[in-house]
């Protein structure tokens, strides 16, 4: 019933095409079984999990989008930190981010356990949301409004690190989020703190 | 070309070795193909060194513009010099020597590496001088020079060439019925490659094009998402030529070192398949977190179809270590579960290779890819050092550790040299894989902390706001760096064996079994012979009588270890998805 016993390197002769051991069967069922399991996690997620990259897509023009992220950015401003504007939006509002070499366009004020449907954008090439020290990251790429309802569950001074390249300076490019706790205090008094311990140095 | 070796066809010389008729064309083009894959190897890996000196942030050793600079070097170097090089070499081998088979149209092959190499280094010129600043994606809005895209052309239709001749050369073989039956799995594998390459070559053609007719000022702008979407049918499908180039190379190596057979050729040969037909969906776990697609897209593509690819190097993860566990018991080393591992050849580069490439590439590369590029657990890795700690697992300790090892066995039968500085030789295999599971495992923990890949400055002194990185991540970083330097001096070691052996190497045409001889892998001084009786002990390995786990025991033991790494790892990570803000 067996093949003839050959190697990878010999032309295989007549009908080679015979069943495998029953170890081999065993095997790739077990492999296929897992492999469904891989793929089912995902649609559960979906369904039971609280963390994905779903979201809301649109197409959009950049310098618009600029403009409404500044428009938005005065609406709300409540104070500034190095020239950037401090923003705290009401819970449940639409909140704009706009990644534009070599800064994130302006700093966030959210409220711990509050949802927001947080817009992430760029105004010029690519760009990489990373939000440490959670380690959440999304693509952000020009032309494309990416908008996450988000949910911070934990107070704390955040910062978004760029991780993709975005031209020479793309080292320099962090943003803040500030995420204030239930109560209303303000975790963050930007006041030679460190991250985690809330303010900045 | 005349000097035919006598009893051979004109043309061909006949390995004095194997008994394999070798066609001096077709020679030629694999040595001058493996020549400049190992020049691109040595660009690559001393940019390699200086890269993971500037990212071990105690060091720091380049300025950002050079870092950056040098970073896009690395990538083209390495992904696509040296491996495609690589490849073009082991389809001259595989559709020629494997076949006893004269090449399609050679003087169209040395247009076609003309044409690759040219496009090489206009590739090499732009990114050295600073005009092509735009990493190894080149992501527009990004712009380079419009000869870096012309040269990646020129590159890409040279190879596709060549692919297009071994498809031609396996019709000549075929036709001229320089074999009997059905064509060795090996070369099987690499025809797998070579299908993928012409998918994977396609894509390169309708992502380069359009973004060469803008950096000209043709047309107007490139949309930056479908650029990603095609760019990575591009970049991950060049993966998966690798792939099963390498797969096919583990059944190579297997069978010239430890005389391992083939399973079943139905089992071996579907997984192939499969790797055609569900690789063109690699491109969407690049984009599990982008604007452009919805989940629906995302969870289909990224699974390549319910993880049908994923599937098909489980099989080859049992296929291969069980056809070398067979093959060592049909000649004799039956003793206990791990007998016929204790008793491999662990001093013959080509095993060592082997073996540290199918066992890296699972355990590493295999769980941490599918894990990272899972849909949502993707959050938590993408564009941090967890990638590329996962595709050097893959591609280095995985594709470039086989290909070395194969470098071993064809020194001596193609370019009938023996192997210089035989010590080292056999010593480099555990060097250089040893050093890059040192960098894989920092870049891995680093990544999982957040630190992001390609970025010069991870402790910001130049930024508005600091970013305090846990104090571990220095530790691992500095590991991944102690790694680097481990790995690059065992890639040094191939490269100087390569060389001396190419070029300056002690000639060899024929050596007696069962006699070691320094300088000769022993997978041909003493080829692996089954028992006499083979066929009668594979019905009894295969029998009942065999036990409860089959003909290859050690290897189902083996495999269950495998599968509860995978399992641990890929829950644990869900685990910590769970921990962060709810997003949706």
């Amino acid at each position: 019933m067996l093949t003839k016993v050959h190697t990878g390197l010999e032309p295989v002769q007549g009908v080679w095409w015979k069943p495998a051991h029953k170890a081999e069967k065993v095997w790739v069922a077990v492999a296929f079984a897992w492999c469904m399991v891989l793929f089912a996690m995902m649609p559960l997620w979906h369904w039971k999990g609280g963390q994905n990259p779903s979201g809301v897509r649109t197409r959009v023009d950049p310098k618009a989008y600029f403009a409404r992220t500044v428009a938005f950015a005065q609406q709300y401003k409540v104070g500034d930190d190095r020239g950037v504007p401090i923003v705290q939006p009401p819970p449940g509002a639409d909140v704009y981010l706009a990644g534009l070499t070599y800064s994130w366009y302006p700093i966030l004020q959210l409220e711990q356990g509050k949802e927001y449907m947080l817009h992430i954008s760029s105004v010029d090439v690519n760009h990489g949301f990373s939000l440490y020290p959670l380690n959440v990251n999304f693509a952000v790429v020009p032309t494309f409004d990416y908008a996450l309802r988000v949910t911070p569950t934990a107070a704390g001074d955040f910062r978004i690190i760029c991780n993709e390249f975005c031209g020479i300076g793309h080292h320099t490019m962090v943003g803040r989020v500030i995420v204030v706790d239930s109560a209303g205090r303000s975790v963050a008094d930007n006041t030679g703190a460190r991250v985690g311990q809330g303010g900045v140095r | 070309m005349t000097a035919a070796v006598a009893g051979a066809a004109p043309g061909f010389r006949t390995c004095p070795v194997t008994g394999r008729k070798i066609d001096l064309q077709a020679e030629r083009l694999i040595k001058f193909n493996a020549v400049v894959a190992v020049v691109a190897l040595l660009v690559g890996a001393t940019a390699a060194l200086l890269l993971a000196l500037t990212r071990w942030q105690a060091v720091h050793l380049l300025p950002a513009v050079w870092y950056y600079r040098i970073l896009g070097v690395h990538g083209m170097n390495m992904l696509i010099f040296f491996i495609i090089f690589f490849e073009m070499a082991v389809l001259w081998f595989a559709g020629t020597v494997l076949l006893d088979a004269r090449p399609a149209a050679p003087r169209y092959g040395w247009f076609n590496f003309g044409l690759m190499l040219l496009g090489a280094l206009i590739v090499e010129f732009m990114q050295w001088s600073g005009r092509a600043d735009v990493l190894y994606t080149s992501y527009p809005p990004l712009k380079a020079h419009p000869a870096f895209y012309l040269g990646i052309i020129f590159f890409a239709v040279g190879a596709l060439g060549v692919v297009g001749q071994f498809f031609a050369t396996l019709t000549i073989a075929k036709r001229e019925k320089t074999y009997t039956g059905s064509m060795p799995l090996v070369v099987y594998g690499a025809m797998a490659a070579a299908v993928i390459a012409v998918i994977t070559l396609l894509h390169g053609a309708m992502v380069y094009i359009p973004t060469f007719l803008w950096s000209i000022g043709v047309i107007p702008s490139v949309n930056p998402q479908i650029y990603r979407l095609l760019w990575w049918a591009l970049g991950h499908s060049a993966q998966q030529i690798n792939v099963a180039a390498m797969v096919a190379i583990w059944y190579m190596l297997g069978a010239l070192t430890v005389g391992a057979v083939v399973l079943n050729e139905k089992v071996s040969r579907w997984a192939f398949v499969l790797y055609i037909l569900f690789i063109s969906m690699a491109s969407a776990h690049h984009l599990l977190v982008d604007p452009g697609f919805g989940p629906a897209w995302k969870i289909v593509n990224t699974s390549y179809f319910m993880y049908m690819a994923v599937l098909a190097s489980m099989v080859h993860g049992f296929t291969v270590p069980a056809g070398m566990e067979l093959g060592m018991r049909l000649r004799g080393f039956t003793d206990g579960l791990f007998g016929w591992l204790r008793r491999a050849p662990w001093g013959d580069p080509g095993f060592s290779s082997l073996i540290l490439s199918v066992v890296v590439f699972g355990f590493f590369g295999g769980i941490t890819g599918v894990t990272i590029g899972t849909e949502q657990i993707n959050i938590i890795a993408h564009n941090t050092l967890r990638v590329p700690g996962h595709f050097h697992a893959t591609v280095v300790s995985g594709t470039a550790v086989a290909f070395m090892g194969a470098t071993y066995y064809l020194l001596p039968l193609v370019f009938r040299r023996k192997v210089a500085f035989w010590r080292l030789a056999q010593w480099q295999p555990y060097l250089f894989a040893g050093g890059m599971l040192l960098v894989e495992t920092g870049m891995t923990f680093a990544g999982s902390f957040g630190v992001p890949r390609r970025h010069w400055d991870i402790s910001f002194s130049q930024s508005a706001f600091d970013v305090p990185f846990n104090p571990a991540v220095d530790l691992f970083l500095a590991i991944m760096g102690i790694g680097a330097i481990i790995a690059v001096t065992g890639a040094f070691a191939f490269i100087l064996i390569a060389v001396k052996s190419v070029f300056f190497g002690e000639s060899v045409t024929s050596f007696t079994r069962g006699v070691a001889m320094v300088g000769i892998p022993q997978g041909l001084t003493h080829p692996p012979v089954h028992a006499a009786n083979v066929n009668e002990l594979n019905e009894q390995l295969h029998s009942s009588k065999g036990g409860k786990l089959g003909p290859t025991p050690g290897t189902v033991v083996l495999v269950t270890v495998f599968f509860l790494a995978f399992m641990l790892y890929y829950f644990t990570n869900w685990k910590l998805l769970s921990f962060l803000w709810r997003i949706g």
